[in-house]
């Protein structure tokens, strides 16, 4: 009994991560083909522009209100923590450092699925619901070209962009509390941040860690939103997958 | 098989747009048609009739070459789409056009663009010629009033005739339709049929129709298969299915509600359901 209800869980588990691996993979050579469809993206770069605006623009608000208010809490708690030990002109180098490094290009990209990825997988499986991507083919138009890639490419080009204002209304917002609020010394806090901040070690890895980020978010939004079932719930499951992967 | 139409055959044999042979499809291990031989010749509109779920939806994806048959053979234009590759595929249906049930219009496209997007994609015409052209193609379905709507401003009716637009926008050779009277009021459905025949004779195109709308598909077309269950169970010229005795025919133009398809599914007695003794 104990090991047939063993047995069973093992299977579970490797039923389920067997699962994993496949999506995982499916996912990779839907971004191998998106690639190779990429041409017209390029060509007809307006096509591109356009899904930037989209993924982009729109998501301007939600990331800088979000960041300024992660560099506020950062400003106020380092400030606290630091003066501790009679250091707390160097919260501005922990404010750049923590959000150009780490959480500028991670929060953004949080952020960035949960908005822009999540309507990209809506609007591409709706189109496969009401059969626009089929009204696509059948015109001899191929939608991985023509809907799939400027998605891809318009959210890979907006993420680093994305995280870089992140990080920089956060640095306002530590700026604003410690500086402003609390009186931090102003030349210090400036100072201290642009000594301590590097631009290839810091700047230029959190710039490629958001790129990779928008790559892996654009890829499974525009995959989950593919092959999502034609149906409401199909566009519903596939939309928090996008957010959950 | 009864043969409603055979004079209708000896012509179609030298010049049909569409041939298909002993055709097999079925998803997974249900086969959904079975052993359909279908000709359509060049410039005739022809309905494929049947009720839902009976495979005519699935028949008209593999003309278009959305499916891939397994046994037998689907010719579109003198070209066999069993196994075509995807840059062959993509040459015919240039010369292919496709309505589908509601429409499939591009929601973030307006009118407008939506008659113009093949123009767009496939053409190097300067934009003033698109917008005479799409403005004719509208014109045509009486609609060059609404070209800078978008499509969820229009109503249902309003959406196929763009859409009917949309599929003629590059003349096509062949314009499939799928269900394209389906949810429409009356006048709506009088005037997408007179459209349909209309442009296919103006365009000089040849269509098929996937319907269950009897009545007023029989109004327009040349010639109707009869499919129930994934098998063509009649075929023949309007008047001939209209003067039919066969039960299957006879029921589903007349609409009567139990014949060879039973108005009850398949169940247990009631007496047995209700838990009662049979006497």
């Amino acid at each position: 009994m104990v090991l047939e209800s063993t047995l069973r869980n093992i299977r579970l588990v490797g039923d389920g991560t067997l699962k994993i691996v496949e999506r995982i993979g499916a996912t990779v050579v839907f971004l191998g083909l998106t690639l190779t469809q990429s041409a017209t993206s390029f060509r007809r770069f307006d096509l591109v522009i356009r899904e930037i605006f989209y993924a982009g623009v729109q998501s301007l608000i939600i990331i800088m209100v979000s960041g300024l208010f992660v560099g506020m809490v950062l400003g106020l708690q380092g400030r606290e923590t630091l003066q501790n030990y009679g250091s707390e002109q160097s919260v501005g180098v922990l404010v750049a450092l923590s959000l150009v490094r780490e959480l500028g290009p991670v929060v953004a990209a949080l952020l960035f699925a949960s908005r822009a990825g999540s309507a990209i997988t809506a609007e591409i499986g709706l189109m496969k619901a009401t059969e626009q991507l089929s009204a696509m083919e059948m015109m001899a138009i191929n939608p991985m070209a023509r809907v799939v890639a400027p998605r891809f490419w318009g959210g890979v080009i907006s993420m680093p962009l994305l995280a870089m204002l992140f990080s920089a209304m956060g640095i306002i917002g530590g700026f604003l509390v410690a500086v402003v609020l609390i009186g931090v010394d102003d030349g210090a806090f400036w100072s201290q941040m642009q000594a301590a901040v590097d631009f290839r070690h810091d700047i230029a890895n959190g710039i490629i860690k958001s790129l990779v980020f928008g790559i892996a978010v654009s890829a499974i939004a525009t995959f989950e939103g593919y092959e999502a079932s034609p149906t409401a719930e199909g566009v519903y499951g596939a939309t928090t997958r996008t957010v959950v992967s | 098989m009864p043969d409603l139409g055979s004079r209708h055959v000896s012509v179609v044999s030298v010049t049909n747009l569409v041939e298909i042979t002993e055709l097999n499809f079925g998803y997974g291990s249900r086969l959904v048609l079975k052993g359909i031989n279908l000709t359509v010749r060049k410039g005739s509109l022809v309905a494929i009739m049947g009720l839902s779920g009976c495979g005519k939806t699935t028949l008209l994806r593999l003309i278009g070459g959305q499916l891939q048959a397994h046994e037998g053979s689907v010719m579109v234009a003198g070209q066999h789409l069993n196994n075509m590759s995807q840059s062959d595929l993509y040459a015919l249906r240039r010369r292919l056009g496709m309505m589908f049930q509601f429409g499939a219009l591009f929601t973030d496209l307006s009118v407008y663009d939506n008659v113009a997007f093949q123009m767009h994609e496939h053409t190097s015409l300067s934009e003033s010629v698109i917008r005479d052209l799409t403005l004719m193609k509208l014109n045509a379905v009486g609609l060059r009033g609404v070209q800078s709507l978008m499509p969820s401003e229009l109503s249902g009716g309003m959406a196929r005739r763009v859409a009917l637009a949309r599929a003629t926008a590059l003349d096509p050779e062949l314009i499939l339709y799928d269900e394209p009277f389906a949810g429409l009021d009356p006048i709506s459905l009088g005037v997408i049929g007179q459209l349909i025949r209309r442009l296919n004779d103006a365009l000089g195109a040849t269509s098929i129709l996937v319907t269950h709308d009897v009545q007023e598909s029989l109004k327009i077309v040349d010639y109707v298969y009869f499919v129930s269950e994934g098998v063509i169970v009649a075929q023949g010229t309007p008047e001939q299915i209209r003067a039919s005795t066969l039960p299957f025919v006879h029921q589903f133009i007349w609409g009567e509600a139990d014949g060879p398809m039973p108005f009850h599914y398949p169940a247990k007695t009631m007496a047995n359901d209700l838990g009662l003794r049979e006497v």
